[in-house]
């Protein structure tokens, strides 16, 4: 099964989040690039023990900027066979899936697969916009996926539950918590990905449909009330009286 | 003209109210599209939401979004919308960026608040951490609406409700099975959470957790750590990579409140905190905390939950 993993960065998860000039833009100073965990620890993972299990390749591909070739490298020491990156500093997700989309559409992959969204901009857009510019069948927030001949079996979360689901390929999956384990690259692949193929694409010329504006912090807590851990009957009338939410 | 779509296979859901009230806030004569098996009589009401008409296509059942997609992008096409709505639920998320490419209108994401005088839209970002506000360049836009970000509001009659087909074409994805544990309610429609941390010791002490939750009538939820060692369900996990929640209360108990789980839940109106550590950094993000014990803080705030609600009828 040839098999397309899409990832993004992502800021590491204990990174300080601040913005600079006059907040329109996300502060980098100080921050560690990670590869987005739902497209590492899911996607990637899935992929490599698919590749396992039936045989075929697993190509990554991130639309970004020669700063993002160590997460391209972090995804090819965890066993991803080759490399591409669209070289442009991507500012929408639309822009992000039509770049993907095009390159995909020409190569004839298998299988697409996204993280559910990033953990910075939390859109779950990329992977549903690539299905629709490649005209194809999409499962999103999968948390099982099992493939055989040209059948993919998928569970998948819906309101209240989870659901099974059988696709034809070739089909775009977005990737939830369940899909597989996180795994540390080890020395030999860290050794390897050196000398992995890394294409670097051209982008092609597309519109931003949309762009932020600004941002801001939350209104910071007001200090919190400490209540007796005996004296149970006084926080429910605080939450009945006070707090208004019961 | 504005189109909201809502899936109604299990009835009205208060996220489909807050959506309609949602398109009615944001201007001009609001149009619902539908798939399912909601009767026409619950269908017009949402009329008294803001809908001026529903269209339902009870043959499309709702399990492929390019199904979905392509029968809102007809009726999008066909009252001349300018602006779709969506819930940011299962549906919204694997609907509207779809739509989005097909009638190359600008998406956004996850709306926590009506546009801003700008035009700009407020949605999380970081995993809550922050906000940003998002602009659309193109003349169309579709907006996803976090559920619980606004409350629905009442302002018409009931309206009429046709039924349509013929625009969906045929489904990719045949559905094996659907597993639904039955009477919860779904974690990130929730107005009330009761959520607990590896400080409960095991699987076996979620009892005293679920009595709470039934006593409030709240969801249950918890901690990653829990979810990854199997003490409970992965799609009660919450955080930076779990499920993103903004319930009006949220009750904490034996969580540290590391910066990944907060992530997830610091959109909650109210905050409270049960730990037997004054030093735990989930205090500082909480609105009232108990130092104690949750084993006998827990059963103890039960108890005083019964009493009040016993006083309200
Ligand atoms: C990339 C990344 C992503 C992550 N994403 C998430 C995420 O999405 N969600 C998430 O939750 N975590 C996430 N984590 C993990 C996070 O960093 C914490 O490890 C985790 O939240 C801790 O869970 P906990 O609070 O249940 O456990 P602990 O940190 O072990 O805390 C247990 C707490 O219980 C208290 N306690 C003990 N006994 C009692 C008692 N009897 N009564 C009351 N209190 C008691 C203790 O004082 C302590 O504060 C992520 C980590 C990383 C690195």
């Amino acid at each position: 099964m040839n098999i397309l993993v899409c990832i993004s960065k992502a800021p590491d998860t204990t990174s300080k989040i601040a913005f600079t000039n006059n907040n329109t833009q996300f502060d980098e100073n100080g921050v560690q690039y990670i590869v987005n965990p739902y497209d590492e620890w899911y996607a990637l993972v899935r992929a490599l023990e698919l590749k396992e299990s039936i045989g075929g390749n697993v190509t990554i591909v991130t639309v970004g900027t020669t700063a993002d070739e160590a997460i391209i490298r972090k995804a090819l020491a965890i066993g991803a066979d080759e490399a591409v990156r669209i070289d442009a500093d991507p500012k929408d997700a639309y822009f992000v899936a039509m770049q993907i989309a095009s390159f995909a559409k020409a190569k004839g992959f298998d299988l697409v697969m996204t993280g559910k969204e990033t953990i910075n901009y939390n859109g779950s857009q990329v992977g549903g916009m690539i299905a629709e510019a490649m005209d194809l069948p999409f499962i999103s927030l999968a948390t099982k996926l099992d493939a055989s001949g040209t059948k993919l079996t998928l569970e998948r979360e819906i309101v209240g539950g989870v659901q099974v689901v059988e696709v034809e390929t070739p089909a775009v999956v977005s990737c939830a918590k369940g899909m597989a384990e996180q795994r540390i690259p080890n020395m030999r692949g860290i050794m390897a990905a050196r000398t992995k193929p890394l294409t670097i694409i051209p982008a092609e010329e597309v519109a931003d449909l949309s762009s932020y504006v600004s941002y801001n912090m939350p209104n910071a807590k007001s200090s919190v009330k400490m209540i007796d851990p005996s004296n149970m009957d006084e926080l429910v009338a605080l939450l009945h009286n006070e707090a208004k939410v019961i | 003209m504005v189109l909201v779509y809502i899936n109604s296979t299990t009835g009205l859901s208060k996220a489909a109210l807050e959506t309609v009230t949602y398109g009615k806030k944001i201007g001009g004569d609001v149009t619902v599209v539908t798939n399912g098996s909601a009767s026409s009589e619950q269908l017009a009401q949402l009329g008294q939401y803001g809908a001026s008409k529903v269209l339902v296509d009870r043959s499309v059942d709702g399990e492929d979004p390019q199904q979905l997609t392509r029968l809102i992008a007809a009726v999008a096409d066909q009252i001349g919308a300018s602006s779709v709505i969506f819930s940011h639920d299962i549906y919204g998320k694997a609907v509207a960026p779809r739509l989005s490419v097909r009638m190359k209108a600008g998406l956004v994401a996850g709306a926590i608040a009506i546009p801003e005088s700008d035009g700009s839209i407020k949605v999380n970002v970081f995993s809550g951490k922050a906000v940003g506000f998002v602009k659309v360049a193109s003349d169309k836009q579709i907006i996803s609406l976090l559920p619980n970000s606004i409350q629905p509001e009442q302002s018409g009659n009931s309206c009429s409700v046709e039924e349509i087909s013929g625009h969906a074409g045929s489904s990719a994805i045949r559905v094996l099975e659907t597993k639904k544990p039955e009477g919860n309610i779904p974690l990130p429609e929730a107005e009330l959470v009761v959520s607990a941390g590896r400080g409960l010791k095991g699987p076996e002490n979620w009892g005293m957790i679920e009595d709470l939750a039934q006593a409030l009538g709240a969801a249950t939820a918890c901690s990653r750590p829990v979810a990854d060692i199997g003490w409970r369900p992965h799609h009660e996990h919450v955080g930076q990579t779990g499920v993103a929640i903004r319930p009006n209360l949220y009750i904490a108990a034996g969580i540290s409140g590391a910066i990944q789980h907060l992530a997830g839940v610091n959109g909650s109106k109210v905050i409270v905190v049960i730990n037997t550590d004054k030093e735990a950094p989930f205090f500082k993000a909480a609105d009232y905390g108990v130092i104690g014990d949750a084993f006998e803080v827990i059963p103890r705030l039960t108890e005083a939950v019964k009493r009040f609600k016993a006083t309200q009828h």
